[in-house]
């Protein structure tokens, strides 16, 4: 080995503390790139994985009653591979134990046991007899939510039918990944459940023999969707045909593109951004760091050493720092990917994982390393080499005061002799003070950003939960029916307001874009689910024209003013033009709002009501709940509480758990950056500290000299690092956001105040931490070198 | 001796430092004569230049003008790659304050000089010279400052050099270990007739050359020739 490597083996082990820090950083950078996209690889991989194995389908086809002939035309239509009918309906669970009644779907499973589509996979228990009429399957998280076993049994009302069924087995499916109630935004496992049945026993209850009300096709490959969808349209359409979707709007499926979308737009905006300030931190350093060898370059020169030799020498030094950590990052990335694709498999319900790595984020995090690293070498070692070896050997010359004399008389008289020393030093060299606090404030900003999007989701709970909706439940029935059931509910003891609305599954339409949804016929003065603007003031819902939330209107393209085609899809099927009045603000779902009155006209079915919102007094909430499970118009009750509570979980265990994630790796970042500034400065002026120890100062005011710089450049970062994190939330914001909710790119005071508490912490534990540094100088041996 | 090759032929070499009202003239129109296989000594106050004629001898800084030849090569045409080949083939420089390599043992900061040289010594043999072998594998921490001293000269020698130049070798060592320091450099004029330029304060350490250049205000005021050169042991400070 030449001597100008074991240079840089002994030099890397002298400098081993810090090199480590600087490694660690880079490493989170690099870190939590490879660790996103390897999840959402490992993700989307298992995904396709799983609907591949459990066949799940391409088109969803729901009917009212078709005859099983129909399978043989529907099989038969250019571009379909497989299909399958089966009969699925409503339930409602009861549960002993729990009040509210829960809402279930029932699933028809054919004789052999397996479907040819949408086929299931059994976690407990064993398959169904499908001979006994009285057996059936139940989703694994609802079970798990509610201790439910095989062997046990449970008992459901289905179509008015009171029924009591043994559980043989426990299942996921693919088409079940996520389970929503109807009507409600955030999947909850405890109040909703699937139940698989017998394909006889279901036909008898609903009255379907012969016959299905849901086709589900796959297709073949390179067929068209919308000629198939069409296709069905048009066969089931004499059958009540409720209109075929494709798998995109699937709800489950649904749930997890928008979860994987937004994991991937989180992914692809935020680690690069924390790699990139890394990298910047990288550069730093490594740039003080060949800066403090001026000398020794200068007397590897001396000897006669190239500069392409010394350069050399200088870059495998940092590269060792900088592809240590790189690789270090992308080890550790692997492992956490892994491991939070765990976490996900459980919180997605795969039954298996196919893990895959994401090779562009290791090009990605070593090639901005090495590259932040050589060029912060670079642009000291060419200034280095333009000083001939004579200067370059001897310490840098003393800056020229005499342009500063101003300031100096000012100075002399308000400072003691320290404080003049660390504000000279800051004056002395700008740009080293300016990129220390450039520095520290992107880590703080990082962290502000996370921060706020933490607690950006909070205010849009909030505003959701508190001022849109101030009901405490709502019911929806069973089908539209009159006015008169809004008297029963008025009825029940405890109910202190009710207010009916009137909701139709509908697809929206402004020239190509379409979306599927619903619109919400509500009162026109609405008290207890309003819509808001802006400014959160309360807008009023009108009978000329629909109200559309931010997210509708922006994935229309839509303005105000302009005319909406709304393809409802219930009862006679009308299609309406109707003109875009106002743009409410929500930050939950996509809502469509329209007058009641209005909608039920357009319908032709005036006076119908889909359920009601209700405020009660809760100490009557036992009774009310137990009242609404036995009125048969009940179709389900969503407890506003619980729905929070859905999303809250929501936040905290699916994304929102990378977001905490993130937070945390924002704030090691920040803690790293100012602990490397701290390191660096004692590092550089461990010869000045040790001489004014000698001179008679004491540790105390060496210290306040070393510190005082952080201080200030701390000081310095904070308002930058607000005004820097308010406009990395700008940008990233969006990428949080998904069609489910949005994140809104508000100033979050709480966020901004932590921040910078977390900054002012680390500040303070570096400084601890360099001053233990300080108190061991060794005095006599920095004497002993040179001046 | 009779006439003696040059080793460097030095005319009107002027250095300034900055420029307009802050320009510090180091060298004024330095003329000189170094001989092959002598030993210079250079004296001076501080701030007199003999550093900076050093610096430029050793191709480790430029002139602002006039010349300065080794042998037939003028150093002060030469580019920077060529200012490097001549420092790594032709001159060893010792410093006041060694500039040993902290992270390498004695051994190690010698092959960083014979790794580069054309025809070297082996660092055992320049430790050798110096009388250090037994000390090769210790840091400069374990070292006393004559020994780190030491050191760079074998480092220096290493290569064998036409010439040796030092930089205030003894300056930071006290008047005994100074001696041994000296006796070293004696040593390694005679037994291998390298060229060496000494830079001293020390006006007694004139007496172990063959010339003693007396520099002032960045130009030669003095040079006076020894008939006969003392030991290194024979001369005190």
């Amino acid at each position: 080995m030449s001597p100008l490597d074991k240079k840089l083996l002994r030099d890397l082990w002298r400098m081993k503390s810090q090199a480590a820090a600087i490694a660690a950083v880079i490493a989170l950078g690099v870190l939590i790139n490879v660790m996103m996209g390897g999840l959402i690889n490992t993700l989307e991989e298992t995904k396709r994985a799983y609907y591949e194995r459990y066949r799940l389908a391409d088109v969803f086809a729901p009917a009212k009653r078709a005859p099983n002939r129909l399978l043989k035309d529907i099989a038969a239509l250019p571009g379909v591979a497989a299909v399958e009918g089966r009969i699925q309906g409503g339930a409602l669970i009861d549960l002993q134990g729990v009040d509210v009644p829960i809402r279930a779907r029932v699933l028809s499973l054919p004789e052999s046991g397996s479907p040819r589509l949408n086929d299931y996979y059994l976690v407990d228990g064993r398959r169904m007899d499908p001979t006994r009429d009285d057996e059936i399957l139940i989703l694994n998280g609802f079970a798990k939510a509610h201790g439910l076993k095989p062997g046990g049994s449970i008992s459901a009302t289905i179509n008015g039918e009171k029924r009591t069924f043994d559980i043989v087995g426990l299942v996921q499916a693919p088409e079940y990944l996520f389970s929503v109630a109807p009507g409600e935004l955030a999947p909850d496992d405890s109040r909703f459940a699937v139940i698989w049945a017998s394909e006889d026993a279901l036909a008898k209850t609903f009255d379907l023999d012969g016959a299905f009300n849901e086709a589900l096709v796959s297709l073949s490959r390179g067929a068209s969707l919308p000629a198939v969808l069409s296709g069905i349209d048009r066969l089931l359409d004499p059958y009540g045909g409720l209109g075929a979707y494709g798998l995109a709007d699937q709800t489950s499926n649904r749930f997890i593109v928008e979860e994987l979308k937004g994991l991937r737009s989180s992914s692809t905006v935020v680690p690069p951004i924390f790699l990139a300030i890394a990298a910047f931190l990288l550069y730093i350093v490594v740039s003080r760091i060949v800066q403090s060898e001026r000398e020794e370059i200068g007397l590897l020169k001396a000897f006669g050493y190239s500069n392409f030799a010394v350069a050399a020498h200088y870059f495998k030094f940092v590269l060792a720092i900088a592809t240590g950590g790189a690789l270090l990052g992308c080890l550790l990335g692997i492992f956490s990917g892994c491991g939070m694709a765990q976490l996900y498999q459980n919180y997605f319900k795969f039954p298996f994982l196919a893990f895959e790595v994401e090779p562009r984020a290791f090009i990605m995090g070593m090639t901005v390393s090495v590259l932040a690293a050589s060029i912060g070498a670079l642009f000291v070692l060419i200034g280095v080499f333009r000083l001939s070896p004579a200067v370059a050997m001897r310490p840098p010359a003393p800056a020229d005061y005499s342009r500063t004399m101003a300031l100096a008389q000012f100075i002399k008289l308000r400072l003691d002799q320290p404080s003049r020393m660390v504000l000279r030093r800051l004056v002395r060299q700008p740009m080293r003070a300016v990129s220390a606090i450039v520095g520290i404030a992107a880590g703080m900003a990082l962290t502000v950003t996370q921060l706020s999007v933490l607690g950006s989701f909070n205010s849009s709970l909030d505003l959701s939960f508190s001022v849109i909706d101030r009901s405490d439940l709502s019911v929806s029935f069973v089908e539209p029916i009159g006015q008169k059931a809004i008297y029963e509910l008025k009825r029940i003891e405890g109910v202190i307001e009710v207010e009916p609305f009137r909701s139709v599954p509908a697809i929206l339409r402004n020239g190509l874009r379409s979306c599927r949804g619903g619109i919400e016929g509500l009162q026109s003065e609405p008290h207890l689910n309003r819509a808001v603007d802006k400014e959160v003031k309360p807008i009023y819902v009108r009978s000329d024209g629909i109200i559309l939330s931010k997210a509708l209107a922006d994935k229309l393209a839509i303005d105000p003013g302009e005319t909406l085609t709304i393809d409802v899809r219930e009862g006679r099927r009308p299609i309406l033009e109707v003109p875009v009045v106002a743009i409410a603000n929500t930050l939950l779902g996509a809502p469509a709002y329209f007058e009641r009155h209005a909608l039920n006209r357009a319908m032709k079915e005036p006076g119908r009501v889909s359920g009601a919102f209700m405020r009660i007094d809760t100490a009557h909430a036992a009774e009310i709940y137990r009242t609404l499970k036995e009125m048969p118009i009940v179709a389900g009750v969503n407890v506003k509480g619980e729905a929070r509570q859905a999303f809250q979980r929501l936040m905290d265990e699916g994304a929102g758990s990378v977001r905490y994630i993130m937070t945390a790796i924002a704030a090691i970042i920040t803690f790293g950056i100012v602990y490397n500034s701290a390191r660096i400065a004692f590092a550089e002026r461990a010869r000045d500290l040790a001489s004014m120890r000698v001179i008679g100062f004491t540790k105390g005011e060496a210290t306040f000299v070393l510190l005082g710089e952080l201080g200030v450049i701390t000081l310095a970062a904070l308002p930058l690092g607000a005004i820097l994190g308010y406009a990395l939330l700008q940008l990233v914001a969006s990428g949080f956001s998904t069609d489910l909710y949005q994140i809104p790119a508000d100033f979050v005071p709480d966020a901004h105040g932590t921040a910078a508490l977390a900054v002012i912490v680390a500040a303070a534990f570096s400084g601890f931490l360099v001053k233990r540094d300080v108190d061991r100088l060794d005095l006599i041996s920095v004497l002993k070198t040179r001046e | 001796m009779d006439s003696p090759s040059l080793a460097f032929k030095v005319r009107d070499l002027t250095k300034i430092y900055g420029s307009g009202v802050s320009a510090v003239h180091a060298l004024r129109g330095v003329d000189l004569d170094v001989r092959e296989g002598e030993i210079t000594v250079l004296l001076g106050a501080s701030g007199s230049g003999k550093s900076t004629l050093l610096n430029i001898l050793g191709g480790l800084d430029t002139a602002t003008a006039g010349s300065v030849h080794f042998g037939r090569e003028n150093l002060t045409a030469m580019s920077d790659d060529e200012l490097t080949l001549y420092r790594r083939n032709h001159v060893g420089f010792v410093f006041q304050f060694y500039n040993l390599m902290p992270s390498l043992t004695a051994f190690e900061n010698v092959e960083l000089v014979t790794e580069i040289a054309t025809s070297p010594l082996s660092p055992g043999e320049a430790l050798d010279v110096v009388g250090l072998t037994e000390r090769r594998d210790h840091f400069p921490a374990q070292m006393s400052g004559g020994e780190q001293q030491r050191v760079a000269i074998a480092r220096a020698i290493a290569k064998q050099p036409e010439v040796l130049l030092c930089d205030e070798p003894t300056g930071a060592l006290d008047s005994k270990t100074g001696r041994m320091v000296l006796k070293v450099l004696q040593d390694v004029n005679e037994r291998l007739s390298t060229s060496v330029l000494i830079i001293t304060h020390a006006a007694a350490t004139a007496d172990l050359a063959d010339r003693a250049v007396y520099l002032a205000d960045g130009r030669v005021k003095d040079i006076v020739v020894n008939e006969e050169r003392k030991r290194a042991e024979e001369i005190s400070w």
